[in-house]
């Protein structure tokens, strides 16, 4: 054992004595990582952290709207109106209450227990008799939430629209039909595309975050510049830091792969290697951030802070993992294209869903790589300067 | 709490009380990181968290030669939500297309299209969306095929004039503008953080610099401790959040129907109840790192599942049930009432008390917590 060991080390020796010493690299890659790995709140972020995220976006975040409840006032007797709400109350996306005033219902429209009613009216037989009249029904939502109001709308609309077609005496008229066919996602769950994307969310808490808070607090206590003043080079120092880092954030990547692949049934159409060139990349601009933002701020509330409002924030919200970045306004469009996990996403939701495409691939990680090195050039000099 | 101690001193936590706001503010870095960060935040999330399609481009593949799928193609150029209508010569184009993700949805129109329509036999169009913009895809493809109907309801315009299925009016927000929701939401997750972090830092910071146990024998007790330590967020985060709730309505122009006593009172219960996970996390961390993990450990999750970015409703019954023990859950309710939908104070109510029992079970949790510390 010992003996390996001295002789590795002799290896070493001889072969990087070029621009840094490697034998000291390994010596302070070992430190940190030996650090890094004896805290509980790193394994908390890297390993059970990701596990919850990808839990919560694979059940509880869910796209998918189902039992949304509404009401549903009968104002007609007739027997079109009683088969109209037999149809509201048999589809699976609503759940009815029925009642027969609409004032019952407008108080529990302002609490939110219900997002919407229906109006059957009093002459709903003489309507439906009575070709290009009044509308047929009445839909009331919720309109403070806008997503599931449009859903309740639409949704209303189509029940009418079918129960007309089966109930209606004229032939179905032939008509124009669009047959969409979803690509990459046939079964069109939310999921598989917000399962991938939530892995650059965890990449970017451990490369951005937690290198900036373990940066920040050597410069906190002052033990940056006693480590800045050994022999030891600022790039073995800093190569030292972010390494096990990197490392982490790795296995953290192939541990959510996995359980995204195994548990969460996401699909993995593209090759392991691609993502983890992928992920390797995006530690870059990661990692350099993190750095960047530990080198600025000094001390850890101000870097968890700016960590918080630069990283997370922007990649939880510009990276059009949860929103379409085409649908918002120039400006912030301008500023997605300088947020490094919005080229992760996108490259993510397609090594998972759709496969190997190079010409996805490639523009991505050159921007990846770009905008990495502009941090780290960045952080080089913030660190320069705080020590003249 | 109080009354227990006995040794509740004012002057002293009016002492402390100056001492932990100067030692969060007294960094004027600090100060601008505290307040500006969140309002500019608001500022560019209001805009960006969207979940309407605007602005997508569109394939088109188009073999037939006939009026009908130029009619179509016209309409599609003048959809508001379609920000370019690609053309291309071949099936291979329309696939790469969507491969590389510049078009969300790529329309395949067949040879006898036209010729089909003009017939009366109706026509087929087939629409491939990219599913991995699975909620953006689905909009696109409703968006479409209410295209594709008028299209043929124009061909076929002989046929008698369809009553409308249905009326519809959206109450609160009728034209559905989807920042009206999304910027009181932000309110809360953004004075939430803040709050978070600075109350899970304030022990763990003394804890990692030493100085903890030296509060520890000071006459200070542990109440006091606990006061004092909330006290500064309690007050950092409320007026965070008042600011932001004064530039929904004053800058954003949202209507703040409800009443703004009621809503004030209710972030000021929020932001206590969040202080009180803050130091429940701060009083279990040796260090900041671990506090500031475990803020964020605790942040996260709570902001997914407290009805922001997808609704409550849509999740598994056990995780609802879950999301009742989160503050923001209760406080999103009462802030998208209060601005949107003038909610009575008796709906305020329902959403308040579990803010106020969650704020005094972390709170005790914490100072026990702390005063295991002692032992």
């Amino acid at each position: 054992m010992n003996r390996v060991r001295h002789r590795r080390g002799a290896e070493i020796e001889g072969a990087a004595a070029r621009r840094f010493d490697l034998r000291r690299l390994l010596a302070l890659i070992r430190k940190e990582s030996l650090q890094a790995w004896r805290d509980p709140s790193t394994l908390l972020i890297a390993f059970v952290l990701p596990a919850v995220l990808l839990f919560l976006f694979a059940y509880a975040v869910s796209l998918d709207v189902r039992r949304v409840r509404i009401g549903l006032v009968l104002e007609s007797q007739g027997a079109s109106a009683q088969a109209l709400a037999a149809a509201f109350a048999a589809t699976p996306y609503l759940d009815v209450t029925f009642a027969r005033d609409r004032r019952e219902l407008t108080g529990k429209i302002v609490s939110g227990a219900l997002r919407g009613y229906v109006v059957i009216p009093q002459d709903f037989e003489h309507r439906l008799a009575e070709p290009g009249g009044r509308p047929l029904t009445q839909v009331i939502t919720d309109g403070s939430l806008p997503n599931t109001a449009s859903f309740v709308a639409s949704y209303a609309q189509g029940v009418v629209q079918t129960w007309r077609a089966g109930a209606g005496p004229e032939a179905p008229r032939a008509a124009l039909v669009l047959e969409p066919r979803y690509w990459f996602n046939a079964e069109l769950e939310s999921r598989r595309s917000l399962v991938p994307g939530a892995i650059a969310i965890v990449m970017t808490i451990i490369g951005t975050m937690l290198t900036a808070l373990v940066v920040a607090r050597e410069w906190e206590r002052g033990t940056m510049e006693a480590v800045l003043s050994t022999p030891a080079s600022v790039a073995e120092i800093l190569i030292g830091k972010l390494s096990p880092y990197f490392v982490l954030g790795m296995l953290s990547t192939l541990a959510a792969a996995g359980l995204a692949i195994f548990v969460f049934q996401v699909p993995l159409r593209g090759s392991l290697p691609a993502l983890l060139v992928l992920s390797a990349v995006f530690m870059v601009p990661a990692l350099g951030q993190g750095l960047l933002i530990s080198s600025l701020a000094r001390n850890q509330f101000l870097a968890a802070q700016i960590a918080l409002f630069s990283g997370f924030l922007p990649a939880f919200m510009l990276s059009g993992f949860l929103f379409e970045i085409d649908s918002m306004p120039v400006w912030i469009r301008a500023i997605t294209f300088l947020v490094p996990a919005r080229y992760f996403v996108a490259s993510l939701k397609t090594v998972f869903l759709a496969g190997d495409i190079g010409s996805v691939f490639l523009p991505n990680l050159l921007t990846m790589a770009a905008i990495g090195l502009v941090f780290f050039l960045l952080a080089k000099r913030a660190t320069r300067k705080s020590l003249e | 709490m109080a009354q227990r101690a006995g040794r509740l001193s004012f002057a002293r936590l009016r002492a402390q009380f100056t001492k932990e706001v100067l030692c969060t503010l007294r960094d004027p870095r600090s100060r601008m990181v505290v307040f500006m960060p969140p309002l500019l935040q608001l500022l560019v999330f209001a805009f960006a968290a969207t979940l309407e399609v605007r602005n997508v481009d569109v394939a088109v593949h188009n073999q037939d030669a006939g009026r009908w799928s130029h009619e179509l193609i016209r309409r599609l150029e003048g959809a508001g939500f379609i920000a370019q209508v690609r053309s291309v010569g071949s099936a291979g184009a329309l696939r790469d297309l969507l491969d590389r993700g510049k078009a969300i949805a790529a329309l395949e129109i067949p040879a006898d299209f036209s010729r089909g329509l003009a017939a009366g036999d109706g026509g087929r169009v087939l629409a491939l969306i990219d599913g991995r913009r699975s909620n953006s895809g689905q909009i696109v493809a409703g968006y479409l095929s209410a295209i594709a109907a008028e299209v043929g309801a124009e061909a076929g315009a002989e046929a008698a004039p369809e009553t409308a299925p249905a009326a519809v009016r959206h109450w609160f927000n009728p034209n559905l503008v989807y920042r009206w929701f999304t910027v009181p939401g932000l309110t809360g997750i953004l004075a939430l953080f803040s709050a978070l972090l600075i109350t899970a830092l304030s022990i763990a910071r003394e804890r990692e610099l030493g100085t903890f146990d030296q509060l520890l024998v000071s006459p200070t007790s542990t109440p006091e401790i606990i006061i004092s330590k909330s006290l500064p967020a309690l007050a950092i985060g409320s007026l965070l959040g008042l600011l932001m709730i004064a530039a929904a309505a004053g800058l954003f122009g949202i209507p703040l129907t409800g009443s703004f006593g009621l809503l004030a009172a209710s972030l000021v219960l929020f932001i206590l109840s969040v202080v009180g996970i803050g130091l429940m996390i701060s009083a279990v961390s040796a260090t900041q790192q671990q506090a500031i993990l475990g803020a964020f450990a605790v942040g996260v999750p709570s902001v997914l599942m407290s009805g922001f970015a997808t609704p409550v409703e849509n999740m598994p019954v056990l995780l609802q049930w879950l999301a009742q023990g989160i503050p923001l859950t209760h406080f999103l309710v009462i802030v998208e009432g209060s601005f949107l939908k003038a909610m009575p104070p008796g709906d305020i109510f329902m959403n308040l008390w579990p803010l106020a029992v969650i704020a005094a079970v972390t709170l005790t949790l914490a100072t026990m917590f702390v005063r295991g510390r002692l032992q």
